[in-house]
């Protein structure tokens, strides 16, 4: 049926994902980017879901759930570090050198 | 059917490439949000129009909103140039190329050969519903208790207590956001 | 239950007291009165216990050994070793010896030892060290006696270097250790032989089957019987380990006796009695043994000769006598050994005790004087028979005693094994040589000893005006047991009268049952009518012989002071330096032992790869990497997510495959 295609989909989303997490150096796209990274992972499960059953509509389920939570902890956490530095720029978050 | 799925994929693939190649974070967001909606009919194509609906309500309308609420708070204006250097390229162009071979072999993967593959079926049989049993008791779920009842039984039945842990973990998020995003008074 | 279970008690009370001891030596040092009191009266208590035990053993003299078990000391799977104590004839022989010579050493060192500082250490470490011999001459085992074995070599260390405060005495104790260790080397890996062997280390079950599991005159016994020889060659100072006993005289007079005269190097003699079937099948090794203890006698005789120490004299004399027990015991006369270790106890140990007495008194006069002359050296004394008389007719039934001369004990013993020596000639005619060297020794032996006693006692005293007002005869309490010991010395012939003069070999049928399992495979036949009246005479003539020759080789001529004397010449050098030995080993062994130890193994493999390679440069190494790997950690976000999708990359291709 479809499911060559929608995987495929997947893959390709994926990657453009991949590569924004690489190229950006706004934090805060980089993680729309991981969101995007989300999404495809989702379309796998429920392309599967026709074939498996129910528990791939129940792991996308939980996977929207953790990305919000992630979603909002995560930008709370930029919003910590933008207050002290004053930048959003990934090359200037590098207080964990060894 | 096929034509409006190549139609949305189509409109996924763009509406990202155009996401990560935006210099403003609005722009962005917003493309990120034109996906997600390709993504959802793509969904309903699936027969999976709950799923559908939550991607909707969920990530386009809270989490892309919170997104862009965030990025108005901190009033980025355009940078000059945003992307990275030239060796970040390099490390790109090889991980996304080698992710993208990797990932490509999963084209082969229809459902026959993949039903072959799993449960050494004979080469003739062809047609997954008759293979793959667990699609075909979902969907008589679904016939008899409705789209949402098909994913609610296996919820609260099989899934209860990972659905418990995961309502902890929000009550977790909510509290770690509170505290990392306030303002020491 | 008869009285033989309670041997424990003998070995119980010398562990009382040399903890009593040790405690007041720790806390109460000045408490001499009690410590006498508990030194002595514990040896005691061990004499009337050894004298029960053999009363109990003689009521029924030809019984089996009894076996005291005390604890199980070793269980081990296949390996079941008790701690076990055995009573028999042989064991009770010694420890008669052990306990009444030892107590009777005792009473003397509370005299002799009277001034010293360290009276309390010294009656505790005596004490321990009884302890440790009764645990050697009654177990039943041979990790039991290995445990008497070293601790004997232990208290023989402490009490050589007893005054450690000077060099000298601490380097001959630890002389001594060592070279016993060498020694035990030899003992342990028979013992790891016998327990391949037999699967079993009890005496009893060793000797018992012996004849069965040991192929006679083969590889297996020859070598462990050459290993148990080892041992002691180590123990009882025979060639080619027996310098450290002169050295050993560094300690006090009393321990010489004791250690080195009476019990300690008799436990090489005894351990070769005991084992005595596996010499028996082992020709070649008891050939090995009787050559190593002619030769030894013979060799440390001649150094006797030329010695000027009283007591270098006395323990070359020391060594030579126990070549002849060993001489003794390789021939097959196992009994004639212990009957010369029996008498040898006695008047050696009165030799050693007058020399102490005579040095004691010779120590008063310099002290007295102020003068630092050496008060061993023979060369001072002289005329001493004037004013130590008792001391004097003492030493010379000693002297007569290990000169041969009948009647006394030595006599009877020294002739038994030349008898035995010439016995065996017969079958294997190197024992003529044998018997030869044992002669001639018999010789040097009454030499040397009248030389002794000439130098010491006779003619001119030398000591100087001054100090000759203060020699006096020494205090009854060290006399005391002189006069017992010259009793014994006399009379210790009766121990195995032979035959020819109407005795009844009493010690030879009270060992018998010992014996027997080596007497089964070999009976030596010993000369009878003209034959051996020729032996005796001859043993007899040499003695005196002897006797005179030293005497009047040593009057004959004026006699120099020692700070005034010139040093020896050709081979009278040569002996009083003791045929240079000491340095040979210095140079063949020590020395390349002690530069492969600092250059190599210290230098090399403990500085350099210890401590540098290992140590250091594992520390090193940890360093580079950890600054290797540092560099990774540039808290760049970015860095950080190439490398985790790299590495989710690899996961994923392992998956997929």
């Amino acid at each position: 049926m479809l499911l060559g295609p929608v995987l495929g989909l997947s893959a390709i989303l994926f990657s453009i994902g991949v590569a924004g997490v690489l190229l950006r150096r706004n934090v805060i796209i980089v993680f729309m980017c991981v969101e995007l990274m989300l999404n495809a992972v989702n379309l796998t499960f429920v392309a599967f879901s026709q074939l498996y059953g129910a528990s791939g509509y129940i792991m996308v389920f939980f996977v929207m759930t953790v990305a919000a939570a992630e979603a909002a902890v995560g930008l709370a956490i930029i919003l910590a570090i933008f207050r002290h530095k004053l930048s959003v720029d990934l090359q200037n978050i590098n207080l964990l050198r060894g | 059917m096929t034509t409006l799925f190549y139609v949305f994929a189509a409109l996924a693939v763009g509406s990202a490439a155009l996401c990560i190649l935006q210099r403003s974070p609005v722009s962005a967001a917003l493309w990120l949000v034109s996906t997600m909606f390709s993504l959802a009919v793509i969904f309903v194509l699936l027969d999976a129009q709950f799923i559908a609906a939550i991607q909707v309500l969920v990530y386009a309308g809270a989490v892309m909103v919170l997104f862009l609420f965030v990025i108005m708070l901190l009033n980025l204006g355009h940078a000059s140039s945003d992307m990275r250097g030239p060796s970040a390229l390099a490390a790109a162009v090889v991980i996304v190329g080698l992710l993208s071979i990797e990932l490509v072999t999963l084209w082969r993967y229809t459902p026959a050969r993949l039903a072959q593959e799993i449960s050494q079926a004979p080469a003739g049989l062809t047609d997954p519903s008759a293979i793959f049993m667990g699609g075909q008791i979902a969907q008589e779920e679904a016939a008899a208790r409705g789209i949402v009842g098909g994913i609610a039984v296996p919820l609260f039945q099989q899934y209860l207590v990972p659905f418990e842990i995961t309502s902890i973990l929000l009550l977790a998020a909510i509290v770690g956001a509170v505290v990392l995003a306030k303002r020491k008074v | 239950m008869n009285f033989s279970h309670a041997v424990w008690l003998a070995v119980a009370f010398p562990l009382a007291g040399f903890l009593v001891n040790g405690a007041l030596a720790l806390w109460r040092p000045r408490a001499k009165g009690l410590v006498s009191a508990v030194g002595t009266g514990v040896l005691l208590g061990a004499f009337v216990v050894s004298v029960g035990v053999f009363l109990d053993l003689s009521r029924n003299p030809s019984a089996a050994p009894i076996i005291v078990k005390l604890w199980p000391w070793i269980p081990v799977d296949r390996l079941q070793v008790d701690m076990a104590f055995q009573v028999d004839q042989l064991s009770t022989v010694m420890l008669l010896i052990v306990t009444g010579v030892g107590g009777l050493i005792h009473l003397f060192s509370v005299g002799y030892m009277q001034e010293d500082p360290g009276y309390a250490r010294y009656f505790s470490y005596l004490n321990l060290f009884v302890v440790f011999m009764l645990v050697l001459v009654l177990g039943a085992s041979f990790p039991v006696m290995f445990i008497g074995w070293e601790g004997v070599g232990l208290c023989s260390y402490l009490l050589i270097g007893f005054w450690y405060n000077d060099k000298v005495n601490a380097d001959a104790g630890k002389k001594a250790f060592i070279m016993n260790r060498i020694g035990d080397f030899g003992f342990l890996v028979a013992m790891f032989y016998i327990w391949r062997t037999f699967g079993n280390l009890d005496f009893v079950y060793v000797t018992g089957h012996a004849p069965e599991m040991l192929q006679a005159g083969g590889a297996v016994v020859t070598a462990i019987t050459l290993f148990l020889f080892l041992g002691c060659t180590g123990k009882s100072a025979q060639i080619p380990l027996y310098t450290w006993l002169p050295d050993a005289m560094a300690g006090p007079t009393p321990v010489s006796a004791l250690i080195h005269a009476a019990t300690m190097v008799t436990a090489g003699v005894y351990l070769v009695a005991r084992t005595n079937v596996l010499f028996a099948l082992a020709p070649l090794s008891s050939l090995v043994v009787a050559g190593i203890g002619a030769l030894t006698a013979l060799f440390a005789a001649t150094i006797g000769l030329r010695q000027y120490d009283i007591k270098k004299v006395l323990a070359y004399s020391t060594i030579s006598q126990l070549g002849y027990m060993f001489l003794a015991v390789g021939t097959g006369a196992y009994v004639s050994g212990i009957f010369h270790l029996a008498t040898h106890a006695f008047f050696k140990a009165l030799l050693f005790l007058g020399a102490g007495s005579v040095i004691d008194t010779m120590h008063h006069a310099y002290h007295a004087t102020h003068s630092h002359d050496d008060a061993q050296d023979m060369r001072n004394m002289g005329g001493l028979r004037q004013y130590m008389p008792w001391t004097f007719a003492l030493m010379s039934i000693g002297t007569l005693a290990i000169a041969g001369i009948p009647p006394f004990a030595g006599f009877f013993s020294k002739d038994e094994i030349l008898a035995a020596a010439f016995a065996r000639g017969s079958d294997t005619p190197i024992y003529y040589l044998f018997y030869g060297m044992g002669v001639v020794t018999a010789l040097l032996t009454a030499f040397y000893m009248a030389r002794l006693m000439a130098m010491t006692f006779l003619g001119i005293n030398r000591t100087g005006e001054k100090g000759r007002s203060h020699l006096h005869e020494a205090p009854w309490i060290m006399t005391g047991p002189l006069v017992v010991l010259g009793a014994l010395s006399g009379v210790g012939g009766a121990l195995n009268l032979p035959h020819l003069v109407g005795g009844h070999a009493a010690l030879e049928r009270w060992l018998e049952p010992v014996m027997a399992p080596a007497m089964r495979l070999g009976h030596l036949v010993m000369p009878e009518g003209s034959t051996e009246y020729l032996l005796v005479g001859t043993a007899v003539a040499v003695g005196v012989l002897g006797l005179y020759l030293g005497v009047r080789a040593t009057l004959g001529r004026p006699i120099v002071p020692a700070k005034e004397a010139p040093p020896d010449v050709g081979f009278a050098r040569v002996l009083n330096h003791k045929y240079y030995v000491d340095e040979l080993y210095d140079a063949l062994i020590v020395r390349p032992f002690a530069w492969l130890s600092r250059e190599v193994l210290w230098k090399g493999v403990d500085q350099g790869l210890l401590d540098g390679a290992a140590v250091n440069g594992t520390a090193w190494a940890l360093r580079i990497a950890g600054g290797g790997l540092r560099l990774l950690q540039t808290g760049q976000v970015g860095i950080y997510v190439v490398l985790f999708l790299a590495g989710a990359l690899w996961i994923l291709r392992a998956v997929i495959r």
